[in-house]
């Protein structure tokens, strides 16, 4: 009697989970279906299945490349995603150690500013940035690197700072006394006890950099070194007359793709990263 | 050690610092300085003390009423996400098999970026609306909801996982103490398992405030044509960038006058949760 009432409310919680899994894969699968449909037949009936008549195959797929200059786009983004990423990650690490060791007043306010940057929302910052980028020749995907080095750097040294107090000093004193100077210290000891939040770290910036859209377009414009951002908004709401629904959705597709199957294989570590970075921030 | 490292600054705090100073520091201090003033661009500005901030509540309204809507939006979006939230992630804790496929689904959405995010919910709402000879900016509340539904779509797999641990912490004795003192389930979970996640109920709250308050990206993509559903962050970039003309000076003041005013909000929110926090931590 227990053990079915046990198994009645089993059924029930797995239904539930279906119905909301389902809900949340609709969306990704609405655009996955109508990306190998016929451009008519998705305005048209956007959420009926393709048949013999309305599936075009990959033929979406190959406009949406070729017309959005799609490739590009996403060496651009992904250009600026690794180097924005490694820079963040060994000059804020550096950065935050120096701050926690060699503890005076200018250290002090300089954390206290970093901390302050994390709650500033960017339009605060947007016109201003935007200005002082063009006047110092930062509006490239090399300069935009350095831009995000300052805007990844708040969080970042936050996050390694507060690892690096639980570290003891003995450690590095040893290493000294060796006759390592600071920076092989650093390499050599440091930074290898700092993996779990250098991953952390890492994970959370690339996933902000790789989506970000306002800095990039304000910067970098939408010509020839738009992002892969930059380049779905102008696809979907620029340009005249008919709109090629078909490349749109297999744009859509194309950029959403590559998150997924990260996401499937580093899971783990980005749900990890994930929450230490919210109860942290 | 400590003096020594101290000699090599430029190695470790200049890069980080030098980048920081352009992109943040020197940034704010000049956008808080502009917003005392008219400016065509950075370098040419007129000193009009408080008039762009009294311009936002007299002549342009659009700051008004982006607010309000800002607020009735988060209002919405931090209750419904909160408890879709926690009820997925109770239904995740009960032990059972294939809850790993059922997380890793539900969070998904969370690492689509905010303009594809907004552009997939545009084509659905659209092609649904579509039906009945309409679309999204027929109706200033389709666009309401519509965000609503797109921002609990993309929130509440993150704040799950986040009651998911918090609802793993809860030490075994105290569900088994309630239910040899005969609890039932609705009372272990709202004596038990409630009061024992609610540092999780404040971090995720407020995650999701902030989130919805500083919606940018999603609200351009999903909402960019109608221009009354622009949230406060929207309304300040068009404030900046959709005027043209000899007015444009004027109106880049009030668009830094309103971004000061939104981030003294946020800052506000910040000190309110960082208080929350502080407090519970004693408490405990």
């Amino acid at each position: 009697m227990m053990k079915t009432g046990f198994k009645f409310r089993n059924i029930i919680i797995y239904s539930a989970l279906i119905i909301a899994s389902a809900v949340f894969l609709a969306p990704i699968v609405i655009i996955l279906i109508n990306s190998v449909k016929g451009n008519f037949y998705i305005s048209d009936a956007p959420f009926s299945l393709p048949d013999k008549d309305t599936f075009v195959g990959l033929q979406n797929f190959i406009k949406g490349f070729t017309q959005s200059d799609f490739m590009r786009s996403f060496a651009v983004s992904a250009f600026i995603t690794v180097f924005s990423v490694t820079g963040i990650v060994i000059s804020t690490s550096m950065t935050a150690w120096y701050i926690v060791r060699v503890r005076n007043r200018f250290t002090k306010i300089i954390y206290y500013l970093f901390v302050f940057s994390m709650i500033v929302p960017f339009q605060m910052v947007m016109y201003t940035v935007t200005y002082y980028a063009f006047e110092l020749h930062l509006n490239n995907p090399i300069g935009i690197v350095f831009i995000y080095l300052g805007f990844g750097s708040g969080l970042s040294v936050f996050m390694f700072s507060g690892f690096i107090k639980s570290i003891p000093t003995e450690i590095e004193e040893a290493a000294v006394v060796d006759g390592c100077s600071p920076i092989k210290t650093f390499f050599l000891v440091i930074f290898p006890i700092l993996k779990p939040t250098a991953i952390t770290v890492a994970i959370l910036n690339a996933m902000w950099i790789w989506n970000d859209y306002l800095l990039p377009y304000l910067v970098l414009g939408s010509g020839s070194d738009k992002t892969l951002p930059v380049a779905v908004q102008m696809a979907l709401t620029g340009g005249y007359g008919n709109k090629d629904m078909g490349a749109l959705m297999a744009m859509l597709v194309l950029a959403i793709l590559p998150i997924i199957i990260f996401y499937l294989f580093c899971q783990k570590y980005i749900i990890k990263g994930v929450v230490a970075g919210a109860v942290k921030g | 050690m400590h003096k020594m490292l101290k000699k090599y600054f430029p190695v470790f705090a200049l890069p980080a610092l030098s980048a920081f100073l352009v992109s943040f520091v020197i940034p704010f201090i000049t956008g808080v300085y502009l917003s005392f003033t008219e400016f065509r661009v950075v370098n040419n500005s007129e000193w009009v003390g408080l008039k762009n901030y009294i311009k936002i509540f007299t002549t342009d309204k659009t700051f008004i009423d982006s607010l309000w809507l800002t607020v009735k939006f988060t209002f919405v979006s931090v209750i419904t996400i909160n408890i879709i939230a926690f009820t997925l992630a109770m239904l995740l804790t009960k032990g059972l098999r294939g809850t790993n496929f059922f997380r890793t689904v539900l969070f998904m959405p969370n690492l689509i970026g905010g303009i594809v995010l907004g552009h997939i919910w545009s084509l659905i709402i659209n092609g649904i609306l579509g039906f009945f000879g309409v679309d999204i900016t027929y109706n200033p509340d389709y666009g309401f909801w519509g965000l609503v539904i797109l921002m609990n779509w993309q929130l509440i797999g993150y704040m799950m996982i986040i009651y998911i641990a918090g609802i793993q912490n809860i030490p075994a004795y105290l569900n088994e103490a309630a239910a040899i003192d005969g609890a039932s389930p609705m009372q272990t979970l709202f004596h038990v398992t409630i009061p024992m996640v609610m540092p999780s109920v404040t971090i995720c709250s407020f995650l999701t405030l902030t989130n919805a308050f500083k919606l940018f990206d999603q609200n351009l993509a999903l909402n960019g044509k109608a221009p009354e559903t622009s949230l406060l962050a929207l309304d300040i970039y068009k404030t900046f960038y959709d005027h043209t003309g000899l007015k444009l000076a004027q109106w880049h003041g009030i668009g830094q006058a309103k971004a000061v005013l939104f981030f003294l909000i946020v800052a506000l929110i910040a000190f309110i949760q960082l208080r929350a926090t502080r407090q519970k931590e004693v408490e405990q």
